[in-house]
């Protein structure tokens, strides 16, 4: 069963999601997602300033055997990516809520957190997908 | 590796076991006026000995002429060893096989390949040939699109020198995703970097730089790349390899070099054969490698610590990232880049150059004798290496059309491509045009011209 800690909302997509004190948004995959994709060699992370909205497909995870997005949650600007990830893609797979975290943006609008899962809610999900 | 065709009854039992009437109901969810009924000009299918005899047919209409033929492909001498290795039975399959387990010896070869077309271009990975020099073209320009994230501009600057068969087939493949082709101004046969200020306007992800251009013509390639590198823009050069042999590498121009090579690689060894197969290559700097479309092979060590070839980077292309892949490219141009490997490597780095220095050698000869009639001069004042746009005193067609009439393909007419130039023939000498043949030419275009005159 892979790790899924409390202070992160979640989505369908395997995303996890961290409010910070400044009002921005940290972006990561969760443990279950690195999991599936195996050895990442490969993280393409936006660019500053990018203006993106909700579901754009705004970076790239890059394992051996395949690659996948990560759409962007919600509207925002992008405020700073993950540079470490250029050298050490397997922060990842090592460190998902932590070390491996993607990139940060300023959230349009705060409140349309709401509509991610919490923790425990996460852990339904995944556990109707093991069914 | 042979190919081995399925059977009738090995069809009908995957049919069955997936509970599929027929092979065309696979294709259902392509809608029917997406479908083509039938080509148009292609007959009914021939038998064996039909379509040797249709083909001799044509290739005695073809004859032997004497061709001064360029326009991006070239008659040069391919050695007799390039296509006895090269057809041998290791070698000679419609299909190219990948595994690493059954195909370490196609792999080398590929994996050669793609040394020597880094080494010629001097950029860092090379992938493993594309169908064509145009297709690669145009792919040059969605991989620097793709590749310039930093740029939303989709727009690519393309020379007026830059072969028109290349533009038109990439305008094709590009306009799907709207990628937009903005053509430079010409002065003297090449950019005029005069100008470039002014044909900036709303800015541009990448410029190609072909050279020698489509005109023959050497294109000021240091001042259009840093001045490309210094708008935030990519720089994709479109170079032939023969030329390569002589010219400064894509990967040395102006101050950063080029960030994406690629072109027509028929001049290594593949014959002209009335058009076809021949082959692209692209190579690009390492990193903006995962935007390059195409296979690429690369050298490991196995379990047991042996080298060995094996594909890699394979994360994004089509059969494991459907729609969101690079490219639709999945495959190579297997045999002509084979043929191309054993062509460079029997003649090496020295003897490139000597069919390179003779290419321009003969075209400057070329030139000069035919400048030398009344009536013929240079269109130009740059600097060439094996093509040179003539200026005719009367319509180029008609000249052509006699020149053939003697068993002499005198050049390619420029007219409708270049309707500015007047009546304007591209005209090349490769290393096989010694000093009969371009006597032979002269000859024939004096008498035609004193009769007409």
């Amino acid at each position: 069963m892979s790790e899924v800690p409390d202070s992160f909302l979640y989505t369908k997509d395997h995303e996890w999601l961290r409010l910070n004190d400044d009002g921005s948004i940290t972006v990561g995959i969760s443990d279950h997602a690195q999991e599936a994709l195996g050895e990442l060699v490969f993280v393409e992370v936006p660019e500053v300033g990018d203006t993106l909205s909700a579901g754009d497909a705004c970076a790239v995870v890059e394992s051996v055997k395949a690659a996948s997005d990560i759409y962007c949650p919600l509207e925002g600007e992008v405020v700073e990516t993950n540079a470490a990830l250029a050298d050490a893609p397997e922060l990842v797979n090592s460190s998902p809520y932590e070390d491996g975290w993607v990139f940060r943006m300023n959230p349009e609008n705060a409140t349309a957190l709401d509509e991610f899962m919490d923790a425990d809610a996460y852990g339904r999900h995944l556990a109707e997908l093991e069914d | 590796m042979p190919f081995i065709p399925h059977t009738e009854t090995d069809i009908e039992d995957m049919l069955a076991r997936i509970g599929v009437g027929e092979i065309s109901d696979l294709f259902d969810e392509i809608p029917p006026e997406l479908r083509i009924a039938g080509l148009d000009g292609i007959g009914p299918a021939l038998s064996e000995a039909e379509i040797s005899r249709f083909m001799q047919q044509r290739a005695r209409a073809d004859g032997e002429p004497l061709c001064f033929l360029g326009a991006g492909a070239y008659d040069h001498y391919v050695p007799a060893a390039v296509w006895d290795i090269a057809t041998r039975g290791e070698f000679y399959s419609a299909y190219t096989p990948y595994q690493a387990e059954a195909s370490q010896g196609t792999l080398q070869v590929i994996y050669e390949f793609q040394t020597m077309l880094a080494s010629l271009t001097d950029l860092d990975v090379s992938n493993a040939s594309l169908y064509d020099g145009a297709t690669a073209f145009a792919e040059a320009c969605l991989m620097a699109v793709r590749a310039n994230r930093k740029n939303k501009s989709r727009r690519i600057l393309v020379p007026r020198a830059l072969s028109p068969v290349y533009r038109s087939v990439a305008r094709a493949i590009l306009g799907g995703q709207k990628i937009e082709l903005v053509e430079l101004a010409m002065l003297d046969g090449r950019t005029d970097t005069a100008a470039l200020a002014d044909d900036v306007g709303e800015g541009f992800a990448a410029i190609a730089i072909q050279n020698p251009s489509f005109l023959g013509t050497l294109e000021d390639v240091d001042t259009l790349t840093d001045w490309a590198h210094d708008k935030g823009a990519l720089v994709i050069g479109v170079a032939n390899p023969m030329a390569l042999a002589l010219l400064k590498p894509p990967g040395q121009w102006g101050q950063k070099g080029a960030d994406i090579a690629c072109g027509e690689g028929q001049p290594m060894g593949i014959p002209l054969s009335s058009g076809g197969p021949y082959f692209g290559y692209m190579v690009c700097r390492q990193d903006i490698v995962r935007q390059m479309p195409g296979r690429i092979v690369g050298r490991t060590i196995d379990l047991e610590g042996k080298p060995g070839f094996t594909l890699t980077l394979q994360a994004r292309e089509q059969h494991i990232r459907r729609s969101r892949a690079t490219s639709n490219i999945c495959t190579n141009q297997g045999l002509m880049a084979t043929a191309a490997t054993i062509y460079m490597s029997l003649l090496g780095a020295t003897g490139l150059r000597q069919v390179a220095r003779s290419c321009n050698a003969n075209t400057n000869a070329l030139v000069t004798r035919l400048t030398s009639l009344p009536g013929i001069s240079r269109a130009f004042t740059t600097p060439f290496f094996h093509e040179v746009v003539l200026l005719l005193d009367r319509p180029v067609a008609g000249v052509l059309s006699e020149l053939s009439a003697q068993g002499i393909i005198g050049g390619y007419d420029l007219t409708d491509d270049y309707p500015e130039l007047g009546n304007a023939l591209l005209v090349c000498a490769t290393e096989t045009r010694g000093a009969a043949d371009i006597e032979s030419y002269a000859n024939a275009l004096s008498d035609l011209f004193e009769v007409a005159a």
